[in-house]
């Protein structure tokens, strides 16, 4: 438990005799912004709710700040949840959503109102504080359930999915905000996300989850540049994988021979291609374009190969392709990321 | 543009709902002495008759107090069932709601028989105390169905959020699901209040002698003085049904619970 600040152990999680989160350990560090990245049914908002204390795990310890919370009710953690849906009181104006925590903390007036203006202030809502959830924006009410949770203090603060149901250009605004205020309070935040663009934009470090488990473990550097898997390289936009063989590197479709397999160590299984790093235009192996999109800087091809669909980004100023052309490619080697067996 | 056959259909359905209201409104308007329809001249004598009545004041205290108490001991048996119902995945809920919702599908009748011969009679509870508990019944099963409905509409993670902002759940319920399904909660007691003053077949069953409903003690009335006087309270009860549940609707929205 070194540098643990919130310290998950071997735990169990399960719904009835569904077992959604079977043997999950994680170490949390104190003031880090740790992301559970992974897609819908993977497990995040299992975990979080265990870690708040709305579900019991089956097994397993969990520790916040040096104490074991295992058995420690929801309402005495100390620990803060930012629901998707908010959840917000809807009879209470914004001030009495944020103020309701520290009401119940036997807290004198003074200080209470103090803090409740300064929660407020420190999202920018000071102006709203009269307004009910109700009469304020997806943004607005996002921050309050942010706000509300931040004036308790709490050891740390869980966020689900904060930011999915805003759109993009508020989301992209609220996750500035998000970090902001993380700097500004230093609180330990868990984020939930199935967003990697957002995991990699805020985190500190990914815990990329599949099924219930870790997957991988890393920061974003890390994580966006060496996937160890082909789960993992996939979440992560590496579009083209394909299995190494003795031959070369086989697809769905077939094998074809290739330089790079001679060179790669013994225990890569297979090698990933982001759609940037093929090489169109020159190359020993041929397609034939597929589809085409014009993304701006860049142009998206679809190729059909021997190896099977090959999805290729070439720069928008080099020669335009029409479907139906045939086209040299390449899959260079020192663009390619090496895969695990997993 | 409605045709001719929808505005036929429109005023017979109108004719069978109001025209008896309209017969009863007139019918105790009359100068005579028998009821009888259309009314034996007009005067407002019998609607001030009623409240002469000592019987009809007794009776009317008696159905006021079921009325009131019962359907709030409803309320307290149906807001934590409907809760635990809607909340927990309960062993066997679906038996639960099937029994709370006995009483509307049973025929008042068997109610009243079946309380009497197995409640009054060998336990010799007294009669007040005997409807009390029938009218509670009778209402507890609008009292869950129509909480239930707006504890529905409520997220369950409200809740959570309340506590782990430090409530307990009991707290939590106080502070943050009772609040929200107050308008659901007042729907139910307007709806339980109704059924249990205007209840007549369990009552009848019930009512012993000097203790009566005031639609039972209407029927008693009626048996010896045939005189326009109870179509005049009847008149002026279903003015005070109509004018609650008016008002239900228009501050709460009534008609979204029921
Ligand atoms: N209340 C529940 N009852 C039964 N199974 C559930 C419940 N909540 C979630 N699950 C199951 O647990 C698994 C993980 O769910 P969840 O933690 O919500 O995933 P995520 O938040 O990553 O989308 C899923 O397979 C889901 O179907
Ligand atoms: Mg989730």
């Amino acid at each position: 438990m070194s540098d643990a600040f919130v310290s998950l152990q071997s735990l169990t999680l399960a719904y009835g005799d569904t077992i959604a989160v079977p043997d999950l350990s994680l170490d949390v560090r104190q003031g880090e912004l740790i992301s559970l990245l992974g897609p819908s049914g993977c497990g995040k908002s299992t975990t979080m709710r265990a870690i708040a204390g709305l579900l019991a795990p089956r097994a397993g310890r969990i520790g916040i700040a040096g104490r074991d919370v295992t058995r420690v009710p929801a309402n005495r953690r100390n620990v803060g949840l930012v629901f998707q849906s908010y959840a917000l009181f809807p009879h209470l104006t914004a001030f009495e959503n944020v103020a309701f925590g520290l009401r119940l903390k036997r807290m004198r007036g003074a200080e209470i109102e103090r803090r409740t203006r300064d929660g407020l202030a420190t999202v920018g809502l000071d102006h709203l504080a009269r307004r009910k959830p109700a009469e304020m924006s997806g943004g607005q009410q996002q921050r309050l359930a942010l706000a509300r949770s931040l004036v308790m203090e709490p050891d740390v603060l869980l966020l689900d999915e904060p930011l999915s149901n805003l759109d993009a250009r508020l989301r992209l605004e609220m996750r500035n905000e998000l970090q902001r205020v993380q700097r500004a309070t230093g609180v330990t935040m868990v984020f939930v996300t199935h967003d990697q663009a957002e995991a990699l934009a805020l985190s500190d470090r990914i815990v990329l989850m599949r099924d219930g488990r870790i997957e991988q473990l890393d920061t974003p550097e890390g994580l966006y540049a060496r996937p160890r898997t082909r789960f993992a390289a996939d979440f992560v936009g590496f579009e083209n994988i394909f299995d190494v063989v003795p031959e070369g590197l086989k697809g769905p479709e077939g094998t074809v021979p290739h330089r790079v397999p001679h060179r790669v160590p013994g225990d890569v299984a297979a090698l990933a291609w982001r759609p940037g790093g093929v090489r169109v235009g020159s190359g020993e192996l041929r397609g034939r374009v597929a589809g085409v999109a014009f993304a701006g800087t860049t142009r998206e091809y679809v190729l059909d190969s021997a190896l099977g669909r090959i999805r290729a980004d070439a720069p928008a100023g080099a020669e335009r392709l029409a479907i139906g052309d045939q086209v040299a490619f390449d899959l260079p080697p020192e663009t390619a990321c090496p895969l695990g067996t997993a | 543009m409605p045709t001719l056959a929808s505005r036929v259909v429109l005023a017979l359905v109108l004719t069978f709902l109001i025209g008896p209201f309209v017969i009863i409104i007139l019918a105790g308007l009359s100068a005579g002495n028998s009821l009888a329809f259309p009314p034996d001249g007009l005067s407002l004598k019998w609607y001030l008759k009623v409240f002469t009545v000592e019987s009809f004041q007794a009776s009317f205290a008696l159905s006021m107090f079921l009325a009131v108490f019962g359907t709030l001991a409803a309320l307290a048996l149906g807001v934590p069932a409907a809760y635990a119902l809607n909340r927990y995945d309960l062993p066997g809920a679906e038996t639960v709601r099937i029994i709370v919702a006995a009483p509307i599908i049973v025929p008042g009748i068997i109610v009243g028989l079946a309380l009497l011969r197995y409640l009054v009679v060998p336990t010799g509870v007294g009669v007040t105390l005997a409807l009390f508990l029938a009218h509670t019944a009778l209402v507890l099963p609008y009292a869950v169905r129509v909480v239930s409905s707006s504890l529905h509409n409520l997220r369950a993670d409200m809740e959570e959020a309340a506590v782990l902002l430090g409530c307990t759940r009991l707290q939590a319920f106080f502070k943050v699901v009772l609040p929200n399904i107050r308008a659901g909660v007042l729907a139910a007691f307007i709806l339980g209040f109704v059924t249990s003053f205007n209840q007549v077949p369990v009552s009848l069953f019930l009512s012993g002698p000097g203790v009566r409903t005031l639609p039972i003690d209407m029927l008693a009335y009626m048996e010896i003085t045939y005189d326009p006087s109870v179509a005049a309270l009847s008149a002026l009860l279903a003015f005070l049904s109509v004018a609650i549940v008016f008002a239900a609707e228009k501050f709460l929205g009534f008609s979204r619970y029921v």
